[in-house]
């Protein structure tokens, strides 16, 4: 009897989604069968893009059962090359054209303050994303994604970095545990990833491999934008080998703990006080800091308690961490608004700026505040606070002119 | 058949159901002369002097106000998806062997999906009410007798004061009554708020039967139903189910993308100087609806104003607002929650309204215009801002106008909805039907931007600064299609299965039936 494979998802709850079935035959052509809630308005262009993708994939002869629920042409083609792909064995890859805007890099330093998790199989919350405006949007291929739906879901994210508009959030992908994960990483790096998160991280070796293979890909394929590593700590050794981590490679540009997995290490709950994981918490800060990369934060896992996401947040802030991850858009602007400095910290920074520019204009080295020196450390903090109120709205661009005028 | 080119370029047919029809003419143009429909003169000689109307069932009281084949009858949607009683008159009058009626519901739901059967059998010849899922699909189908005819709430008082709609028999189901016929909806097992919708079929129908599972001794107060106008009161063991007659969409949206779209939503009213003290605002049903009104009691609380007035359906969050001090009148057309009915029951603020009051075509004025922010919701709009309200993309018709078309006379609004649902777009070339002209749509709000209509120069200057993505309507339309693909145009067949009436009982669109 001829081999059945499947991807996708169906079901009352799915949406933007769909399930393929095939059957490779012996004879009798093509045979598609398109069950879609759109069908009116899309199926027509359902069908062609079906039969150009099993044209590409040199099928003459085949069953194949669509059932759509809404899905876009990058979620249909990722299901089909799915289905295909566990029935034949073939290299080449069916790629539709990359969006014009997706081809952005991002810096060393740019801000990680939120990082939205998506799971990577479930294409419905990726089309949105964007539009609630977190730095980096990771789309997930370790934990949120079932064991028999892991090759699917590598197809999917990699067509979703080609085709979703991620709206200039940083582009991220936590692929599996190394050395899983090092085979996901032909499915992104040449996609232009931006950020890649390493999970349950714990050697500094773990991260060479990871970056043995990235840039094996990127001589291949000629790739030019910088591929950032976020290595994440979920465990007693790794908090242990923090440093050793953080300092692997030039590409680590911060390192983010786990405290879901790490609680769970020790044999301990996680609890609101977080007095348990106080010390890996610290640690990591003083890792990332002394290694002069970021330091980020768990995510907080109940969505419906903003005020008690408020109060971590003040308190991840507190013990020195720059970001946390978040798994519901409305987290975001939460973290936003509490990662950004508050009033006295602004008007503190805004001493300092001035004093540095002060010192500038007037051809001084030495930048002095009263009757006290400043280190160039300390006005390099104080630009970044400055920024980040700008930033997130509560500080006016040209603050200095009144700054001036009042003082 | 002839057809008409109306006033938004769509193709009217000279006659519906036999009756000629008068194509939309424009906003305000169309104003019949002459005197109201009357209904005939009644005696209270004719009436029991002890002012006892009680008959023993519904089946002896339709056929003492006489059913008979061809005759209308009406009925009201206090009730919702809880509704026993529509489904109970046309059984009734199945058994009978009557045929070819007309009914005039104020709104239809899912409940009624058994009247499918009478529908088919030809006891009831067509719908001239508002059509929700089953019923709808089957019109769309072409399966109807008839043509079906919707209307906005306040266009079904109009279509009943021209005349153009003789009720025969109103039965009016009633959460609390007494043997006169006084009724209400605030007291009882199946409380509901109130009648409002009710109240033209009571003054209008030549018999009116009040229908009760909570009898209670003369007087029934308050009176929102007059017994002066009822012939028939029956006393039934159950009229509704409670759970679903206050069930409704009454919880805020979960959904983040819907969640900023209110966010985005109430900004916008904020920047653009709509949300001032002593302003008034009309909050739909719906979860993005409920969600713009808790933003705004936000901006209300920081900036320490409140609403003279919102315009309901009411519910929790709207109550919560009024007994906060916020809001300082709730003017309720239909209560969707117990919340909403305690606070009509017990608040004097909290006022029961009828179409004549908010939306009648024929009152010298309503107060539809005087609201100052009105938030709608549509399945498609196109490019002019003509929107649509009753079908789906794929040209099923499966909703209906409500009093959407009647609050389109607010001063502001707004129709926050998503680019696209389900890959389909939202913001089109063309709408697939036209329930409201695009000169009284003033603003689109999308998460993937803001359109302002054209018209409204002040809203586009007041916004020229703001930091929401202010778009063009056009650019909206580009951006859906560029994610979704661009969808094909659907095909119909030819007979026409339901008629769009405007406010103002032109017809300003038909809607055909679908090839499957």
């Amino acid at each position: 009897m001829a081999k059945t494979t499947t991807a996708g998802n169906k079901g009352k709850s799915i949406r933007s989604d769909c399930f393929v079935t095939l059957e490779i035959t012996k004879s009798g052509g093509i045979n598609i069968d398109l069950q879609s809630k759109v069908k009116t308005l899309f199926g027509d262009s359902i069908i062609d893009l079906c039969k150009k993708e099993l044209e590409f994939f040199g099928i003459k002869n085949c069953k194949i059962k669509i059932e759509d629920s809404g899905a876009l042409d990058y979620i249909l083609a990722a299901r089909i090359e799915a289905a295909i792909k566990m029935c034949i064995k073939i290299d080449k890859e069916f790629l539709l054209e990359m969006l014009p805007q997706n081809k952005y890099k991002t810096k060393k330093d740019s801000y990680r303050r939120s990082r939205l998790y998506l799971p990577g199989n479930t294409p419905k919350l990726a089309l949105n994303a964007g539009i609630h405006k977190p730095d980096g949007i990771i789309l997930d291929l370790e934990d949120s994604v079932a064991p028999a739906k892991k090759f699917e879901a590598t197809i999917l994210v990699r067509n979703a970095l080609r085709s979703v508009d991620f709206y200039g959030a940083e582009r991220m992908v936590r692929i599996n545990q190394v050395p899983k994960g090092l085979d996901d990483l032909e499915y992104i790096v040449p996609h232009n990833v931006n950020l890649i998160l390493v999970p349950k991280c714990e050697s500094a070796e773990q991260i060479k491999q990871v970056n043995e293979r990235i840039n094996n890909i990127i001589k291949k394929r000629k790739i030019e934008n910088p591929i950032y590593l976020m290595p994440i700590i979920e465990s007693a050794l790794g908090v242990l080998k923090a440093y050793e981590i953080a300092t692997a490679a030039e590409n680590v540009v911060a390192l983010a703990i786990g405290l879901e997995d790490y609680t769970a290490d020790l044999g301990t709950q996680r609890t609101k006080e977080g007095k348990e994981t106080f010390f890996a918490r610290s640690q990591i800060v003083n890792a990332a800091t002394a290694a002069e990369i970021q330091p980020i934060d768990s995510v907080f896992s109940d969505v419906s308690d903003m005020e008690g996401l408020k109060q971590n947040v003040l308190e991840s802030k507190s013990l020195g961490f720059d970001g946390m991850g978040c798994i519901h858009p409305r987290q975001i602007k939460v973290i936003h608004e509490n990662f950004a400095p508050n009033e006295k910290e602004i008007d503190k920074a805004k001493n300092i700026v001035n004093a540095f520019h002060v010192a500038t204009e007037k051809g001084l080295g030495v930048v002095s505040l009263g009757s006290k020196m400043i280190d160039p450390p300390v006005v390099k903090r104080a630009q970044k606070t400055i920024e980040q109120a700008i930033e997130v709205g509560i500080l006016d661009e040209n603050w200095r002119e009144k700054h001036q005028k009042i003082n | 058949m002839k057809f008409n080119e109306n006033a938004v370029g769509r193709k009217i047919p000279e006659t519906i159901n036999g009756k000629s029809v008068i194509p939309f003419q424009g906003v305000g143009k169309y104003k019949p002369t002459g005197r109201k429909f009357a209904p005939n003169i009644s005696t209270c000689a004719d009436y029991p002097l002890d002012g006892n109307k009680l008959v023993p069932n519904l089946k002896e009281a339709l056929i003492k106000a006489g059913i008979k084949d061809g005759m209308t009858i009406s009925t009201h949607h206090h009730f919702r998806n809880g509704d026993l009683i529509a489904v109970e008159i046309f059984k009734i009058a199945q058994e009978m062997g009557i045929k070819d009626l007309v009914w005039y519901p104020s709104a239809s739901f899912p409940c009624q999906e058994p009247i499918i059967e009478q529908l088919e059998d030809g006891t009831i010849h067509h719908i001239e009410g508002s059509m929700n899922g089953p019923l709808g699909r089957f019109a769309s189908q072409g399966k109807m007798k008839g043509v079906s005819v919707l209307r906005s709430h306040g266009g079904r008082y109009q279509a009943v004061q021209d005349g153009d709609v003789a009720i025969d028999i109103a039965v009016i189901a009633a959460p609390t009554a007494d043997p006169f016929g006084n009724a209400n909806g605030v007291e009882g097992p199946s409380a509901c708020g109130l009648l409002g919708f009710a109240l033209a079929d009571s003054q209008y129908a030549d018999k009116v039967i009040v229908v009760t599972d909570n009898l209670i001794d003369f007087p029934c107060i308050p009176w929102q139903i007059h017994g002066n106008y009822v012939d028939y009161v029956v006393q039934m063991g159950q009229i509704g189910i409670p759970e679903k007659i206050v069930s409704g969409t009454t919880q805020i949206t979960k959904s983040p993308d819907r969640l900023l779209i209110a966010e985005m939503t109430a900004q916008f009213c904020d920047e653009a100087g709509l949300i001032k003290d002593g302003f008034s605002f009309q909050a739909g049903a719906g979860g993005t609806a409920l969600s713009i009104g808790v933003f705004f009691g936000e901006i209300m609380r920081k900036k320490g104003i409140k609403a003279r007035f919102a315009r309901g359906g009411s519910n929790k969050y709207l109550v919560d607002m009024l007994e906060e001090g916020l809001v300082e009148y709730i003017l309720d057309g239909q209560t969707f929650d117990l919340d909403g009915v305690r606070s009509m029951r017990d608040n004097p603020r909290h006022v029961n309204t009828s179409p004549f009051t908010s939306y009648n075509y024929h009152g010298k004025g309503n107060f539809a215009g005087i609201l100052d922010i009105v938030i709608l919701g549509a399945t498609e709009v196109d490019v002019n801002f003509n929107t649509n309200v009753v079908t789906h993309s794929d040209g099923y018709l499966l909703h209906g106008i409500g009093g959407w078309q009647n609050c389109l006379f607010g001063k502001n609004v707004i129709l926050p909805i998503p680019l696209f649902r389900d890959r389909i777009p939202v913001i089109r070339g063309e709408v697939t039907t036209i329930c409201g002209p695009g000169e009284l749509i003033d603003i689109i709000v999308t998460e993937r931007g803001i359109a302002i209509n054209p018209l409204r120069k002040d809203l586009i200057d007041k916004m020229k600064n703001s930091k929401l993505p202010i778009k063009t309507i056009h650019e909206l339309k580009e951006e859906a299609e560029r994610i979704c693909g661009k969808p094909k145009a659907v095909e119909f067949e030819e007979k026409i299965i339901a008629a769009i009436k405007w406010v103002d009982g032109t017809v300003i669109d038909v809607v055909k039936q679908v090839k499957e």
